[in-house]
């Protein structure tokens, strides 16, 4: 009789592969690394930016808030685009009749996530010790605030990857992006929005991510309590949202 | 009633999408070590059968069971024992063939050596081109491959030769005789009459969601009664002709005739003699149906 894989297995090939395909991607690379290493270096030597005042260099403040918006490209944009076109072409549908079980292919899209993260934030605390970065020393802060982020995050992946068609799933992650990185307090303060505008802005995972690692990386004064309610917040919030109104077809 | 120990087993399977009935009462079944082909024109309900019995589509009435499971409520049982080919698509655009077929063995604990199997689909030339790259042919036998890497004790294939060139017609049918003769029950559809009966040990005709008739390719031919066909100038007169046959000749359309006769010595040269008489020409005679005068026939889809 025909027999699945350990659930081990089944998790180690299908993660492997889900990297693979984001490393493969050319455009991923760029969302996930280029990009975010590209306005580290060039917003911290070209200090054009305001920064929160008592910032000694421009590093202090742009590496934690790029290590926030790397990890919103990797767990909702990148997610996102290529979770919307494995449906559209049929991928799910197909995976579904395999012994992988949609747990196991949920955590595989996970495990393949944080391993991205895992290069993305060596790369970027690399490049932000070059340009001068002395950090703020919460690592463990930082890890639980990435966690939770990352969570959220995927989950607004999943969600715009589960109900819209592929090609608006480009669109809207992207659009998203961009508004989530104005109003993320990633590359400059939210302090320098008005004031309206500014508490929407710590409401969004976005805006809340950078305050945590600001906190945890940046001052050294650790994560704002309303910077950890805001987080958990959405990390129920959007996996819950994407789980009832996902189509796998 | 579905037969005793059958791997496959459909009995009064009602499917609807909204108000449109898809299947209505359709009854089939299929054992191991065979090739059932479910052949029926586009939108009889072919695949939407296929899909109850892979666990995707709900159904609205009757029962199923796959090697005596139900696909929808005990999916997780059934999935690493049946191997299934979609329609289309199914594959991640950019992975290499190779790849994304070592990728699904690696979901198996006992699978077919993956290179081995690209090589019986004639795919390992191929290996290496990323899914999107590859033609439409070769998506199919990727497709095909990624079914059996599993080692299925149910194979469904919907439309396997579909947008397939010859060559790899051939490579399929060897492929699906190896599945049979390994004692695997291969359900595909099809609405090709010539694969239907190159491919399947038997064929169940579908139209409007029912079943209209189920047999071997050559029950079926045997099935459709007997009459003469042959081809003549349009227009000749049928009613002088069907008088001295004995028996009512229609014209079928563009020069090609049915006498409802039987096909005997002295009816043949009853025919033959009328035409000769008139100094007409004839071509293509028959006295025995193909596959394509009953299918024609029974899904009313032109003709007698």
């Amino acid at each position: 009789m025909s027999r699945p894989a350990s659930t081990g297995k089944l998790l180690a090939a299908q993660s492997a592969a889900e990297v693979r395909m984001t490393l493969r991607r050319g455009e991923s690379v760029l969302l996930t690394l280029l990009i975010p290493v590209g306005l580290l270096v060039f917003f911290s030597l070209v200090d054009v930016l305001p920064e929160p005042p008592g910032t000694r260099r421009p590093a202090d403040f742009l590496t934690p808030g790029v290590i926030a918006l790397a990890v919103m490209s990797t767990a909702m944009v990148g997610l996102g685009i290529a979770t919307g076109f494995e449906r559209q072409y049929g991928v799910l549908k197909r995976l579904a009749a395999t012994p992988l079980r949609r747990p196991v292919l949920l955590a595989a899209k996970t495990l393949a996530i944080l391993a991205v993260e895992v290069v993305q934030v060596a790369v970027l605390v690399g490049v932000g010790l070059a340009l001068g970065w002395s950090p703020g020393l919460c690592p463990a802060q930082a890890l639980g605030a990435v966690v939770l982020a990352t969570v959220g995050f995927a989950g607004l992946g999943l969600l715009m990857a589960g109900a819209l068609r592929a090609e608006v799933t480009l669109a809207a992650a992207n659009g998203l992006y961009l508004l989530l990185l104005l109003l993320g307090g990633m590359v400059f303060p939210l302090s320098k929005l008005p004031g309206g505008v500014r508490a929407v802005a710590r409401a969004l995972p976005s805006g809340a991510l950078s305050d945590a690692l600001h906190g945890a990386l940046g001052t050294g004064l650790g994560v704002p309590g309303r910077a950890w309610v805001v987080l958990a917040a959405w990390a129920v919030a959007a996996p819950v949202a994407a789980a009832v109104t996902f189509r796998w077809e | 009633m579905p037969a005793l120990g059958a791997a496959v087993e459909v009995d009064g399977l009602v499917v609807r999408y909204g108000d449109r009935v898809a299947v209505d009462g359709l009854s089939i079944s299929a054992v191991a070590g065979e090739v059932l082909a479910l052949l029926g024109p586009n939108g009889a309900g072919k695949t939407s059968t296929v899909e109850v019995l892979e666990g995707y589509r709900p159904r609205a009435g009757g029962q199923v069971r796959v090697l005596g499971l139900d696909p929808a409520a005990d999916h997780a049982r059934l999935a690493p024992r049946v191997g299934v080919m979609l329609q289309r698509g199914g594959v991640y655009p950019t992975m290499p063939a190779g790849e994304v077929l070592r990728l699904f063995a690696r979901f198996y604990a006992d699978p077919d050596d993956p290179a081995a199997l690209l090589d019986r689909v004639g795919l390992a030339e191929r290996a290496a081109t990323p899914w999107r790259r590859l033609s439409g042919g070769e998506q199919q036998r990727l497709s095909l491959a990624l079914a059996l890497v599993g080692r299925p004790e149910v194979v469904f294939l919907d439309e396997p030769t579909a947008g397939v060139d010859p060559a790899g017609r051939i490579d399929i049918r060897g492929v699906v005789a190896g599945l049979r003769d390994a004692g695997a029950c291969v359900l595909l559809t099809t609405h090709e009459l010539d694969e239907a009966a190159r491919l399947a040990d038997r064929i169940a005709i579908v139209d409007h969601g029912r079943l209209v008739a189920e047999g071997t390719p050559a029950s079926l031919v045997a099935s459709g009664g007997q009459r003469v066909r042959f081809s003549a100038p349009p227009g000749i007169d049928v009613a002088a002709l069907g008088a001295t046959l004995g028996g009512a000749v229609r014209d079928a359309g563009s020069g090609d005739y049915v006498a409802e006769v039987a096909p005997t010595p002295a009816a043949l040269a009853a025919l033959t003699g009328w035409l000769a008489e008139r100094d007409l020409p004839l071509a293509d005679l028959r006295t025995t149906d193909r596959l394509e005068d009953v299918f024609l026939r029974l899904t009313g889809e032109a003709g007698p």
